[in-house]
């Protein structure tokens, strides 16, 4: 019978996945204290769910199998107890779940007073990511990749810059989504240290599908210590084809939308790019920062990410190799 | 399948009347969506006024003269539109005829007066979301104005034609009367929407 | 009219019975040739040329889904170019949601409402035809747009800024907004026949109690419209205008607000859900009598449950904006109306299986589809509980999850009730039957297909995977499941191309039906398959909720409507008691100039704001020439 192979694959399938559940960017693997509440509450709601559909399938087989034909008036009075009985039921098992999610929404909105502020701000498509302090010297820009320190709350702001984007780590926490004129934010806590994986969960164009940004959670000495080298200058060229490197960015277009701290290109079109080789990948999540995959992307981003706003500027063969051995060291 | 005849209905009016007819149903139906048009767009101009700083958004509140003007002229417009359905009722067709005429009027001095109030709104469609809000709801019950006067012109044409010795007619006349009496009512909250909340 | 009837005035009390059907074929007949077709109102024909056309918009969004499946069948994959990509997922979306699942429900409706309430025609039938031709070109014009790669790229839900004037560049949002302008019109004006149609034609005797389930839902179904599609209306308009004229409803700078328009466009697009599904559940509750030889059970709790439903679909809107940040307290209430939805839906559910439980099961195919959408439809409203609760919804919302979720609810709840819809009336309508072979494997491709394609959906969505992407990377670990999504979906799509081969076939070559095949109870059954242009001989007369089955001899009907012009039978809103006999407007082609006047203003506008004044005037004078009397017969009093 069809239903039934179908139920049986989907079992199947069910199975398969929960063997595999360890996803860097899953819901089903939580990494902190909201997601982890998240997946209790996901797995109370899917075990009720499948115990009615169960049953009612069951009520429906057996109505389909059954013979027996009892006089009019008593199959009435009997419809009319069971239908009674199952819809209180149903209003009994809906106001629980409604109670058990209300619990959840609350412990999710208590107050953090000492936690790390982020701002993140949703670009077509990447995400720029400030750290702001008291003194202004001490707050500094990066994009696409969020460092954390583990067990200390974090509290992500989030803003758009021009359409509406989503946030969303599903190993950390929910989605909260990014809109032009209000402000929004999240706040969650990493125990572990690991590397988690998040993307626009919000359809914002082009290039929705590539959006994607990093959330690296260390320890707090590490963090601190990645904190302390992003608030550097740009690592000075060592190399003359490096400077030369430089130079280009300067001269070039470059400088008209990106920020390399520490030389004259002051953009803030595009992504801070003072520490870009410290980051994992380019391009919101497309590309590992390596020199080749820099020279590819400048050489032709729109074959990369059709549609994105880096527009091809013309460099020779050598002007590309220069470029990149510059940009591949700015740790 | 074979029949059994158990009523005979050649006794019945050949036109159904008042709530038995069914344009009578339809123009209620029309109603409800136009109104519902009408209650959201009260939603949209009052949700924008929630969230600004100030209300009205950079402009005095609109004035009050021509808004008031309007509103008088469609209060008085009520008793012609009155009798006008007494003696549609009545099938009169010379104080049907006058009737039209005298509401084809009463439609035409708010359109008038209608040109003054959005002068008098002190703003533009594109200044900010305010301005766009106050055009859009007097736009749009400008817009049902200008529908319910054209209608009026036409019935006018019909009733001063050889189709007016026509029951029927006189059923037009009345569905006529029953959106007007809609278009007067809708007015009076934006009225006190536009005029009254910059004011509060 | 008293006893000393002159003979001219013909009536059908005392006519034979061949000059009777004579007589009325002559008044109510549809003129052949091609002006006759253009000028019809009869709403048989407008309905079949509904549903024909629906069904087209099905085969085109499936090809557009079948796209989507072969671009995501392999990570990386370029079959697609992101820009065609989101106008494909947005056209597919647009075209179920606006020219398929609304438009296919309200056109079963148009065809079979006035034959389930016993009435010669659908109240105000011209305004049937205008909003047929709105329709079509409400949707030619999408997909036009389409083809000339000028289709709209911005999802269905057409969320700003994105489709507002800074973002949407070209005349690509516009051209959606204007559509939904075309198609809301269609649809308020076909809800606002039903409702005249069902509170005022009904046949005597067919009080409240004894309206048939599938009417009551159309009944419910309508005001939903009348009162959500106002909305869109506003919602689109607006966006026209930011994007025409320089208004700033959704331009925060300037004052507005981006949530404004999902505020706006949710009011509409909850409801929504509701004028698909609502018209569906109604099909079942119509059906499942026929094949469990018995009445309903629960006929007043389901009617309550169509009219519960109705209401709670306006308090849902926000569940759809649970991830926007608005304030906890709104959020919990709308959790619990949103999960208080599974309450009337749990008691249709329940009554259905009573009535299986104490009937006698035949399971022909229109049965089988109902079994369908019991396996299926569950999940879909047990995985709706969970996307109700706010932090459930933080994780899943905007992912495949929900996409499985709303598929389950679309495709399970309301498309496979309406397949069974169609082999069931498919007799009705054409007068042949539809092959029970084929049919059972269509219900078991399409039961196995959507079940293999859209459940593996749920996990990719928790695994991460969200919605409208063009792709996605290798390293996602996504790639198989999808795959095997993507082959899945093949089993689907033979399922739907078997229905539409069988269709063909049978209008063709299906065996001849006969009036009754089914032995159905209801009134649409009580007349010849297809009916005669005027729908019934005399006027049926109801005496019981199962019309067919309590006088199974002799039906009970009505004389002393004339039969020299259009005249049907007014009757009294609770207990339909007969008011007065009303002329029913012939054909006329002035419906489908005032569609032709009324789509040049509206596609110019996209262009030229002023289009709407100039516009104006041929819509004003299609309109006169539709109303002006032409001394019918009809206009007579």
């Amino acid at each position: 019978m069809k239903p039934g192979r179908a139920a049986r694959l989907c079992f199947l399938l069910l199975c398969l996945c929960c063997a595999g559940c360890t996803g860097w960017q899953s819901a089903m693997d939580p990494q902190g204290p909201a997601a982890r509440r998240l997946d209790q509450l996901f797995w109370l709601f899917t075990g009720t769910a499948a115990l009615i559909w169960l049953l009612v399938m069951l009520v429906l087989a057996l109505a389909l199998l059954r013979r027996r034909m009892p006089p009019e008036a008593v199959a009435e009075h009997r419809s009319t107890v069971a239908v009674g009985g199952a819809v209180a039921a149903t209003v009994l098992i809906i106001t629980g779940l409604t109670f058990a999610s209300y619990l959840a929404t609350r412990q999710d909105s208590a107050g953090h007073a000492d936690a790390l502020v982020i701002r993140v701000r949703g670009f077509q498509w990447w995400w720029e990511v400030t750290y702001p302090d008291a003194a202004p010297d001490h707050s500094f820009l990066t994009a696409n990749e969020i460092h954390i320190p583990v067990g200390r709350p974090v509290r992500i702001e989030l803003a758009a810059a021009d359409v509406i984007h989503s946030f969303w780590v599903p190993n950390l926490a929910g989605k909260q989504d990014m809109i032009p004129g209000r402000d929004n934010a999240l706040t969650f806590t990493v125990q572990q240290p690991g590397i988690y994986r998040g993307q626009c969960a919000e359809f914002c164009g082009l290039q929705h599908a590539h959006m994607a940004l990093l959330v690296v959670a260390e320890p707090p000495e590490a963090f601190e210590r990645w904190r302390a080298a992003q608030l550097a200058e740009a690592q000075a060229p060592r190399t003359p084809e490096a400077a030369e490197g430089q130079r280009l960015l300067e001269i070039k277009a470059c400088g008209a939308c990106h920020t390399v701290r520490g030389t004259a290109a002051a953009g803030t079109l595009g992504p801070d790019l003072t520490h870009l080789a410290s980051r994992q990948y380019l391009a919101a999540g497309m590309l590992p920062v390596t020199r080749g995959a820099l020279a590819a992307w400048i050489a032709d981003p729109q074959t990369i990410k059709p549609g994105n706003n880096m527009p091809m500027v013309s460099l020779s063969a050598d002007e590309l190799q220069a470029l990149s051995a510059y940009l591949v060291d700015l740790k | 399948m074979k029949h059994r005849v158990v009523i005979d209905l050649a006794e019945l009016p050949p036109q159904g009347v008042g709530s038995a007819s069914l344009t009578w149903w339809g123009t209620l139906a029309f109603m409800l969506i136009e109104g519902t048009g009408f209650a959201l767009m009260i939603g949209v101009y009052l949700y924008l006024g929630s969230l600004a700083p100030e209300w009205p958004l950079g402009a005095p509140p609109p004035a009050l003269g021509p808004g008031t003007a309007v509103t008088l002229v469609l209060l008085a417009s009520l008793i012609p539109n009155w009798l006008l359905s007494r003696w549609a009722e009545a099938e009169d067709l010379r104080r049907v005829r006058i009737g039209l005429l005298i509401m084809a009027a009463f439609g035409v001095a708010p359109m008038v007066l209608r040109v003054l109030e959005f002068r008098a709104l002190g703003i533009s469609w594109d200044s900010n979301a305010y301005g766009s809000a106050v055009w859009m709801l007097l736009g749009l019950h400008t817009t049902h104005i200008i529908t319910d006067l054209a209608e009026t012109f036409v019935l006018c044409a019909m009733m001063f034609s050889r189709h007016a010795r026509n029951a029927r007619r006189f059923g037009d006349v009345q569905d006529g009367v029953l959106y007007w009496y809609f278009v007067v009512l809708t007015w009076l909250p934006i009225y006190a929407c536009l005029y009254g909340i910059p004011r509060l | 009219m008293t006893r000393g009837r002159p003979a001219e005035d013909l009536r059908d009390t005392a006519l034979a019975e061949v000059e009777l059907t004579h007589g009325l074929a002559r008044t109510w007949q549809t003129p052949s040739g091609f002006w006759g077709a253009l000028a019809t109102v009869d709403h048989k024909i407008i309905g079949r040329r509904y549903i024909a056309t629906a069904f087209v918009f099905l085969a085109l969004g499936g090809v557009l889904a079948l796209l989507m499946r072969w671009q995501l069948a392999r990570p990386e994959s370029r079959i697609l170019s992101p820009d065609l990509y989101n106008q494909v997922f947005t056209i597919h979306g647009t075209n179920m949601m606006f020219l398929f699942a609304v438009p296919v429900m309200e056109a079963m409706a148009v065809y079979l409402v006035p034959l389930m309430v016993g009435t010669r025609n659908i109240a105000v039938p011209r305004l049937n035809a205008f909003s047929y031709w709105m329709y079509l070109v409400g949707g030619v014009l999408l997909w036009v747009a389409f083809v000339l790669d000028m289709g709209p790229d911005v999802g269905w839900f057409a969320y700003v800024p994105l489709a507002g004037p800074q973002y949407g560049a070209g005349k690509r949002a516009d051209i959606w907004a204007q559509m939904i302008t075309f198609t809301e019109i269609s649809a308020l004006a076909v809800a606002v026949e039903i409702v005249v149609t069902v509170l005022k034609q009904r046949a005597p005797g067919m009080s409240l109690d004894r309206i048939p389930l599938f009417v009551w839902s159309m009944l419910v179904t309508s005001f939903i419209i009348i009162l959500a599609m106002p909305a869109v209306m506003v919602a689109s308009t607006s966006l026209i205008l930011d994007r025409l004229v320089g208004t700033h409803f959704f331009n925060p700078a300037e004052g507005g607000d981006v949530l404004l328009w999902q505020h706006l466009f949710w009011f509409f697009g909850h409801p929504e859900v509701y004028i698909i599904f609502l018209p569906a559940v109604g099909m079942i509750s119509s059906i499942l009598p026929t094949f469990t030889r018995r009445p309903i059970f629960g006929y007043l709790p389901l009617v309550l449950a169509l009219v519960g439903t109705g209401i709670l679909a306006f308090g849902l809107w926000v569940h759809h904006m649970f991830t926007t940040g608005l304030p906890r307290v709104g959020e919990s209430f709308f959790t619990a109306s949103s999960m208080a939805i599974a309450v009337p839906s749990g008691i249709q559910i329940f009554c259905w299986l009573a009535t299986i439980w104490y009937g006698r099961p035949v399971l022909k195919t229109p049965m089988l589809f109902i079994l369908a959408f019991l396996f299926t439809f569950v999940i879909g409203g047990l995985t709706g509980v969970m996307v109700a609760s706010v932090p459930l919804d933080t994780q899943v919302h905007d992912t495949y999850f929900v996409v499985a979720h709303f598929h389950y609810v679309l495709v399970g709840g309301a498309v496979f009730p309406l397949l069974g819809g169609v082999y069931y009336w498919f007799p009705k309508i054409t007068g042949r039957m539809m092959s029970e072979r084929i049919g059972r494997w269509v219900v078991g491709l399409l039961l196995a297909g959507f079940n293999l394609t859209f459940f593996p959906m749920h996990i990719l969505g928790l695994q991460g995977m969200t919605r409208r992407i063009y792709t996605y990377q290798a390293d996602m670990g996504w790639g198989g499941m999808n795959l095997f999504v993507s082959l899945s979906s093949l089993v689907l799509a033979t399922g739907f191309l078997l229905f539409f081969i069988d269709a063909f076939r049978s209008a063709r070559h299906g065996a001849p039906a006969g009036d009754n095949p089914w032995g159905a109870a209801t009134l649409e059954w009580a007349t010849s398959s297809p009916p005669p242009p005027y729908n019934f001989v005399r006027i049926p007369v109801v005496e019981s909720a199962s019309p067919l089955w309590d006088s199974p001899d002799a039906l009970p009907v009505a004389t002393g409507l004339r039969m020299d012009r259009r005249e049907l039978l007014v009757s009294t809103v609770a207990d339909a008691v007969p008011e007065a006999r009303e002329s029913s407007p012939g054909n006329s082609i002035w419906p489908l100039w005032a569609a032709a006047a009324t789509t040049i203003l509206l596609i110019a506008s996209i262009f030229t704001p002023w289009a709407v004044v100039w516009g104006a005037i041929p819509v004003t004078i299609a309109l006169i020439g539709w109303f002006w009397p032409k001394g019918t017969p009809e206009d007579e009093s």
